[in-house]
C-alpha cells in the first residue's frame, strides 16, 4: 500500500480485505452502517457489502456480544464495534462468561472466531466513560486474547490477523491515535503476538503499547538530547505477553518502566514488573517502575492531562531507574 | 391463549384499560391451549389441530417415562455422592419432550441446565450430561453433532446465542429453526429482553420456549411479572402463547406451529409452557422453606406421564405388554447410566490447560510445562 495512511484508514482498509476475502465475515456494531460508525472506522463498508455483512445493531452490547456468539456457532466470523471503550461493560458476560470459556467447555469441538473491537484510553478531551482503559480485565481472563496496534501498519495487518484468528480476540484501538499517519507495509512482519522493538537503546527499556507508545518515543528522543539512549519496546499483544522480547531487551538495558494509561494499581505494569524481576532479577540495576493512570476514576477531561502519562513523568521514572 | 384468541380478548377489552392490566398476576389463568386434560382426555383446539398415530403416542409416552427415569436416576447418583449437583426437570417431561419432538433434524436447542428430556429427543447420549454434573468437564459434548448446545448456567445468556445462530441460518437461506429454551426467572434477564428485541427486528427464526415452573429458586412467578409471561412477546412485536406444559400434545402442536411460522420467515414466537418444578431447584435446595406441600400435590394431578397413560388405555392404544416392556428398557437405562457415571474416569489434570485456546498462547503452554514437571517431581519422590 503506496503512501501515508491514517491508522483509521489502514483499518478501514484491513476490515475491507477482510470482508473480501472471507464470505463469513461480518460486521456488527451501533451505527457502523450509513454512518460509519463514530470514528468512520467502516467508513463506506456498508454501501460496498450490504447491511447483512455491515450490520446496524440495537443499541444493546450484550445483544451484541450475544449474538456474535451464536453468528460464529453458525460457522460465521463475526467482528463486532464496541462504540466506546466504557459501554463494553453491559456485554462482560457474554465476552469473559460465554464467549472466553465456550471453546473450553466444548473441549475444543466448537470455535468462537470473534473480534471485538474497541476505541479505547483517552486524550481526547472527551465526557465520562469514553476515555478508560480496561485492558487488564480482559487479558486477565483465559480464553481471551487482547492485542492493540500503535501504528498504521501494525493496526492494518494485526487486525487482519485477529480476524483471521479463530480464537476471540479483544482488539483495542488507540482512539486518540486514529489520525496518526504511516507507512502501511504490503505483508504482516509480525505474528500476531510477538512484541516489537520499535527503539533501540543501551540505558533503559520502555514497556509500552497502544497510545502510550508514541509518549515513548517522544520521551526516548528527548532523553537522547541528555545523552540517554532509551530502548522502547511496543508490546502489541497483551495476552499472550512476548516476554522473550521483553526479558532480552531487559537483560541487555538492566532497567525498565513500564508505561499505560491504565491505572498502576494491578495494571498490565504489574504483571510485567513481577515477571521480569524473576526472569531478569540478575540482571536488573533497579526496580521495575511503572508510570500510569491513578487510582481513581477517569478524570473531568479539563484535567485528564494531570491523569495521563506524559514524556515527564516517563522522563522522571527514568531519572529515578538510572539513579539506582 | 393464543395469538388468534389474544386478538378477540382484546376487542372484548374494556374500553381504556390496557390489555396487559386486564388480567394482572401470574396467577390469572388465561386459557391454556391443551390437547390433552389432566383427565386424560383428548379435545381440539381450533388454532392447533394434531393427528397423531398410536405409534406417535406410544414413542411420546416412552420418551416421558424415560427421561423421568434418567433424572431420577441422576438425582439418586446425587445422593449417594456420585455427582456433586444435579438440576431435575421432574414434572416437566412434557414441556420439553413436547418441544424437543417438534424440532426437526436441522433445527438447534440451546438449553439451560434442566433440558434432559429435549437432550433426549435431540438423541444425545444421557451420560454426557452428567459429566458436568459429576466435575469431569463442563459439557464437553459436540454440540454440532446432534445440534444441541452445551448447557448454559449463567441465566438467559443462551438466548442470545441461539438469537445470533438463528441470524445465521437466515443469511444461509435454509428453513432451519431455533429453539431457545428458558425459565420463568430468565425472563427478567437483560439478555432474554436483548434476545426478544434482535430476533424480532431481524425477523429471526428462533421460537422462545419459556418453561414457567412457578419457581426461580425460592421466588415464585410473581417477583419476576405483574402480567402473564406470554404476553411479553406483545411487546417486542411478536406472538406469545401460553401452552398447557403438562400435556405433551399441546407442546408438540404449539412448538410445531411455532417452529413452521419461525422457518417460513415470519420471524419469532415465544411459548410460555405453564408447568410446575415438582421437585427442588437442584439437589442443594429445600423448598420446604418457601412453598407448601399442598402447591406441589395440587400439581400432581396435573402429571404429564399419568394423563397420557390414561389416554392410551381409555382408547385401548397400548396394553400390558407394552408398558412392561417400557418398564423394563427404564430398568434398563437405570442400569446404564448408574454403570456408566461410576465407570467415568477422572480427566488428567492437565484438562486444565486443553482447549483453554483453539491456537496455542505461549502462557498456557508454559503454565502447562510447569505443572507437568511439578507433577512428575513427585512421581520422581523429589518432593515427597
Amino acid at each position: 500500500m503506496a503512501g501515508q495512511l491514517s491508522i483509521a484508514k489502514a483499518l478501514n482498509d484491513a476490515l475491507r480485505k477482510s470482508l473480501e476475502s472471507d464470505p463469513k465475515t461480518v460486521l456488527m456494531g451501533e451505527d457502523i452502517g450509513k454512518l460509519g460508525g463514530v470514528f468512520r472506522i467502516t467508513d463506506g463498508l456498508q454501501k460496498d457489502f450490504g447491511d447483512g455483512r455491515v450490520i446496524d445493531t440495537p443499541l444493546a452490547e450484550s445483544g451484541i456480544v450475544g449474538t456474535a456468539i451464536g453468528l460464529a456457532l453458525r460457522g460465521y466470523r463475526p467482528v463486532v464495534e464496541i462504540q466506546f471503550d466504557g459501554f463494553v461493560y453491559p456485554a462482560f458476560d457474554q465476552i469473559v462468561s460465554q464467549l472466553a470459556k465456550m471453546h473450553a467447555r466444548a473441549l475444543g469441538h466448537v470455535k468462537l472466531p470473534v473480534t471485538i473491537r474497541i476505541p479505547y484510553a483517552g486524550g481526547i478531551g472527551a465526557v465520562e466513560h469514553h476515555s478508560e482503559s480496561h485492558e487488564a480485565y480482559f487479558a486477565h481472563t483465559a480464553g481471551l486474547r487482547v492485542v492493540t496496534p500503535s501504528s498504521a501498519h501494525d493496526a492494518h495487518w494485526m487486525l487482519r490477523q485477529a480476524i483471521a484468528s479463530d480464537d476471540p480476540v479483544i482488539f483495542l484501538e488507540p482512539k486518540r491515535r486514529y489520525w496518526d499517519k504511516g507507512e502501511v507495509g504490503a505483508a504482516a512482519d509480525l505474528a500476531l503476538h510477538d512484541a516489537r522493538i520499535v527503539r533501540p537503546g543501551t540505558d533503559a527499556t520502555l514497556l509500552a503499547y497502544g497510545p502510550m507508545v508514541k509518549v515513548c518515543l517522544e520521551a526516548a528522543a528527548a532523553a537522547e538530547e541528555d545523552g540517554r539512549r532509551l530502548e522502547v519496546v511496543d508490546l502489541r499483544s497483551l495476552s499472550p505477553v512476548d516476554f522473550a522480547t521483553l526479558e532480552e531487551s531487559v537483560k541487555r538495558t538492566g532497567r525498565a518502566v513500564v508505561v499505560h494509561e491504565a491505572p498502576v494499581f494491578l495494571g498490565m505494569g504489574a504483571e510485567l514488573a513481577a515477571r521480569l524481576t524473576e526472569r531478569c532479577f540478575y540482571h536488573l540495576e533497579a526496580p521495575v517502575l511503572r508510570v500510569g493512570g491513578y487510582h481513581a476514576p477517569y478524570p473531568p477531561s479539563r484535567v485528564e492531562e494531570a491523569f495521563l502519562p506524559d514524556l515527564d513523568r516517563v522522563l522522571d521514572a527514568v531519572d529515578r531507574a538510572l539513579a539506582y | 391463549m393464543t395469538v388468534k384468541s389474544t386478538a378477540r380478548a382484546r376487542k372484548k377489552a374494556t374500553p381504556g384499560v390496557p390489555d396487559t392490566l386486564r388480567a394482572t398476576g401470574t396467577d390469572a389463568q388465561p386459557e391454556l391451549v391443551q390437547l390433552l386434560t389432566p383427565e386424560g382426555e383428548r379435545v381440539e383446539h381450533p388454532d392447533y389441530p394434531l393427528t397423531t398415530t398410536p405409534e406417535e403416542l406410544r414413542a411420546l409416552y416412552r420418551d416421558l417415562v424415560l427421561v423421568r427415569r434418567f433424572d431420577a436416576e441422576a438425582t439418586a447418583l446425587q445422593r449417594q455422592g456420585e455427582l456433586g449437583l444435579w438440576a431435575s426437570l421432574l414434572g416437566q417431561e412434557a414441556a420439553q419432550v413436547g418441544s424437543g419432538r417438534a424440532m426437526r433434524t436441522g433445527d438447534y436447542a440451546f438449553p439451560t441446565y434442566r433440558e434432559h428430556g429435549v437432550a433426549w429427543c435431540r438423541d444425545v447420549d444421557p451420560l454426557n450430561l452428567l459429566g458436568m454434573f459429576r466435575g469431569v468437564n463442563h459439557g464437553g459434548w459436540d454440540p454440532n453433532e446432534k445440534n444441541f448446545h452445551l448447557y448454559t448456567i449463567v441465566i438467559g445468556a443462551q438466548a442470545l446465542h441461539a438469537t445470533g445462530y438463528a441470524m445465521g441460518i437466515s443469511k444461509d437461506g435454509t428453513d432451519d429453526a431455533v429453539i431457545a429454551y428458558f425459565g420463568d426467572g430468565a425472563s427478567s434477564q437483560g439478555d432474554v429482553n436483548e434476545a426478544f428485541t434482535f430476533a424480532s427486528v431481524y425477523n429471526a427464526p428462533v421460537v422462545f420456549f419459556c418453561q414457567n415452573n412457578q419457581w426461580a429458586i425460592s421466588e415464585p412467578t410473581t417477583t419476576q411479572t405483574k402480567i402473564p409471561l406470554y404476553r411479553r412477546a406483545s411487546g417486542f412485536g411478536f406472538p406469545g402463547v401460553r401452552v398447557d406444559g403438562n400435556d405433551v400434545l399441546a407442546c408438540l402442536a404449539v412448538t410445531r406451529w411455532a417452529l413452521d411460522h419461525a422457518r417460513s420467515g415470519n420471524g419469532p414466537v415465544l411459548i410460555e409452557a405453564f408447568t410446575y418444578r415438582m421437585g427442588a431447584h437442584t439437589t442443594s435446595d429445600d423448598p420446604t422453606r418457601y412453598r407448601l406441600a399442598e402447591e406441589t400435590e395440587a400439581w400432581k394431578a396435573k402429571d404429564p406421564i399419568t394423563r397420557l397413560r390414561a389416554l392410551l388405555e381409555k382408547e385401548g392404544l397400548a396394553d400390558e405388554e407394552f408398558f412392561a416392556s417400557i418398564d423394563a428398557e427404564s430398568e434398563k437405562l437405570g442400569l446404564r447410566v448408574r454403570e456408566g457415571v461410576r465407570g467415568m474416569p477422572d480427566p488428567d489434570p492437565t484438562l486444565i490447560f486443553d482447549h483453554v485456546y483453539s491456537e496455542p498462547h505461549t502462557l498456557v503452554d508454559e503454565e502447562r510445562a510447569e505443572y507437568v514437571q511439578y507433577a512428575a517431581s513427585f512421581e520422581a519422590g523429589e518432593n515427597l
